[in-house]
């Protein structure tokens, strides 16, 4: 075998069982891996640069992965450090490992590799026509570039073996593709291109690709021609049909991946299940970009928000929920002209109705008799103070606005005390490019110490 | 028929910020083909209200499984979203007939 490559869970902070781990340990590894991040959680942690799980976790999780490092002196690497993997959170990833090294008197040797662009190189970039969109990929801009709060890009095998050759007995990465953490340590090895990445899709999410994806570990065996993947656990079952569906998982072309300097391929993969529980799995190819691209992400500040929630039971009101907000928002929309002399392209008031259409707004197929239907006012400014204003300004046409010309006021249900939340700054996800570039190690940078 | 009555599982996901994939697992071979001819990218425009040239169905064979990528109704967690991990989207293809 070329490599053995032990992944704990499919993302570190999610938890996973130590007891399997352990098993796995048993098999002798050569590498731990674990990935710590996405943009699945949307685009707030990379815009803010902050991890969407909490210290406590990260650290205990942290912690058994450390031991198993130290009991069998293998490296242990983690890619997309602290979610969004932009070098606060690489650092705050760093702040905890010194913590744990100290506590449990280790000596270990770091590797960092950071991830953060810079916004003026990115827009020299940009200007010089290095940037090129992805499927889909939105419009953008110098203004836009400079703009944002945040660019990572995307490190790769290339950035990885740099940090593995490093001999660091830690690798804390910034943003990085999932597949390539697992892809890295094989191809160092000597393993068939498109055999490691295949085998570091497929192991991305861990048990995923098992018949029970909460079991956790598994360890995939890299020969130079295949790879074979094994669950720990005795829970749960690697097959063929579990194997070859996660190549489906969160990817838009079930055949194909693009990757840093390259494309895998798996048209001509084939899956045989073995004696031992294990599926191998063998055939896929990797077509190498005649130019290297590194994949970026960045989020800008669209605006500020401010939402408030009201329930409302009253069975004509339920019946004619969008008449009620429609004349809020023509009651609303005038005062905010008279009051704070804000035009129309300065704020938006959206109301989303809870019980109704809320989850799929106009797309909704399905027609329902809800008894009751829960209001959410979102608005957002261009200006701080102008969302909080404006939701002040909803407050009494939510809580008593009636529909009829006579009558009593309606009295509507708040659910809290205030009754709105300020959610301050709003980010939104501005880039789907790739950059390209002379040497992979242009735009990443290496850092090594030892604790 | 509705599409929900003949798959196993309908999964919607976001394939990165900006694309949507929604994958339809199928117990057998037989309703696979069914909805494969009955799944035209007409249909999926009509209830995703997006047009057809932005819509890709890949059939599976070897697993049973059809996907359709397309555009995200709207940038994952954007002003307008109203589902970050887009996994709802998928519940729009349960009332479709399939003859």
């Amino acid at each position: 075998m070329k490599a053995k490559v032990l992944i704990p869970t499919g993302a570190l902070g999610i938890t996973y069982c130590k007891k399997t781990l352990n098993k796995g340990l048993k098999e002798k590894p050569d590498i731990i891996v674990v990935d710590g991040g996405s943009t699945d959680s949307g685009p707030a942690y990379l815009g803010i640069g902050k991890s969407k799980y909490s210290r406590s976790t990260t650290k205990s999780e942290w912690k058994t992965l450390m031991i198993a490092r130290e009991r069998l002196k293998i490296p242990l690497l983690i890619g997309s450090a602290g979610t969004c993997g932009t070098d606060s959170t690489v650092d705050w990833f760093v702040e905890i490992t010194k913590e744990l090294a100290k506590e449990l008197n280790h000596k270990i040797r770091i590797v960092v590799i950071k991830c953060s662009q810079s916004n003026k190189e990115i827009n020299k970039a940009f200007l010089k026509k290095n940037l090129f969109p992805l499927n889909n990929a939105p419009k953008i801009c110098s203004d836009k570039i400079l703009k944002c709060t945040n660019i990572v890009g995307l490190a790769g095998v290339e950035q990885i073996t740099e940090a593995l050759n490093s001999k660091g007995d830690i690798i804390i990465c910034g943003r990085s593709t999932d597949a390539s953490l697992i892809a890295s340590l094989p191809i160092l090895k000597g393993v068939e291109k498109g055999v490691a990445w295949h085998g570091g899709k497929i192991g991305e999410c861990g048990a995923f690709c098992t018949t029970n994806p909460k079991s956790g570990v598994i360890l995939i065996s890299f020969k130079k021609k295949g790879f074979y993947i094994k669950p720990i656990s005795n829970d749960t079952k690697a097959t063929p049909y579990t194997v070859s569906a996660h190549m489906v998982y969160e990817n838009s072309n079930p055949s194909t991946l693009i990757e840093p300097g390259g494309l895998l391929n798996v048209k001509n993969a084939s899956y045989t299940q073995q004696k031992d529980g294990s599926v191998y799995v063998t055939g896929a190819k990797w077509f190498k970009d005649s130019k290297y691209k590194v994949k970026l992400e960045g989020t800008y500040v669209v605006g500020y928000q401010t939402i408030s929630l009201v329930l409302i039971r009253e069975k004509s009101y339920v019946e004619n929920i969008e008449k009620w907000a429609k004349q809020i928002e023509i009651t609303a929309e005038n005062t905010i002209k008279n009051t704070l002399s804000l035009k129309k392209k300065n704020y938006e008031i959206q109301f989303r109705f809870i019980g109704k259409n809320a989850t799929l707004g106009y797309l909704e197929n399905r027609k329902v008799n809800p008894s009751e239907i829960g209001v959410l006012a979102i608005v957002t400014t261009k200006k701080k103070k102008d969302s909080e204003e404006i939701c002040k300004i909803l407050n009494p046409l939510l809580l008593h606005h009636s529909i009829y010309k006579d009558g009593e006021l309606p009295t509507f249900a708040f659910p809290f005390s205030p009754p709105s939340f300020e959610m301050g700054k709003k980010y939104e996800f501005c880039l789907n490019h790739v950059i390209e570039i002379k040497d992979p190690m242009d735009i990443f940078k290496l850092e090594k110490f030892t604790i | 028929m509705k599409l929900i009555e003949l798959v196993k599982k309908i999964r919607s996901k976001n394939a990165g910020p900006f694309l949507l994939t929604i994958d339809i697992f199928f117990s057998n071979k037989k309703r696979f083909i069914k909805v494969l001819k009955n799944l035209t990218k007409s249909k999926i425009s009509f209830l995703y209200q997006i047009p057809k040239k932005q819509i890709d169905i890949y059939p599976i064979h070897n697993l049973n499984i059809i996907k359709i990528t397309i555009p995200r109704p709207t940038i994952q967690g954007s002003t307008k979203d109203r589902d970050l991990h887009g996994a709802s989207f998928g519940i729009i293809l349960e009332e479709l007939t399939i003859l």
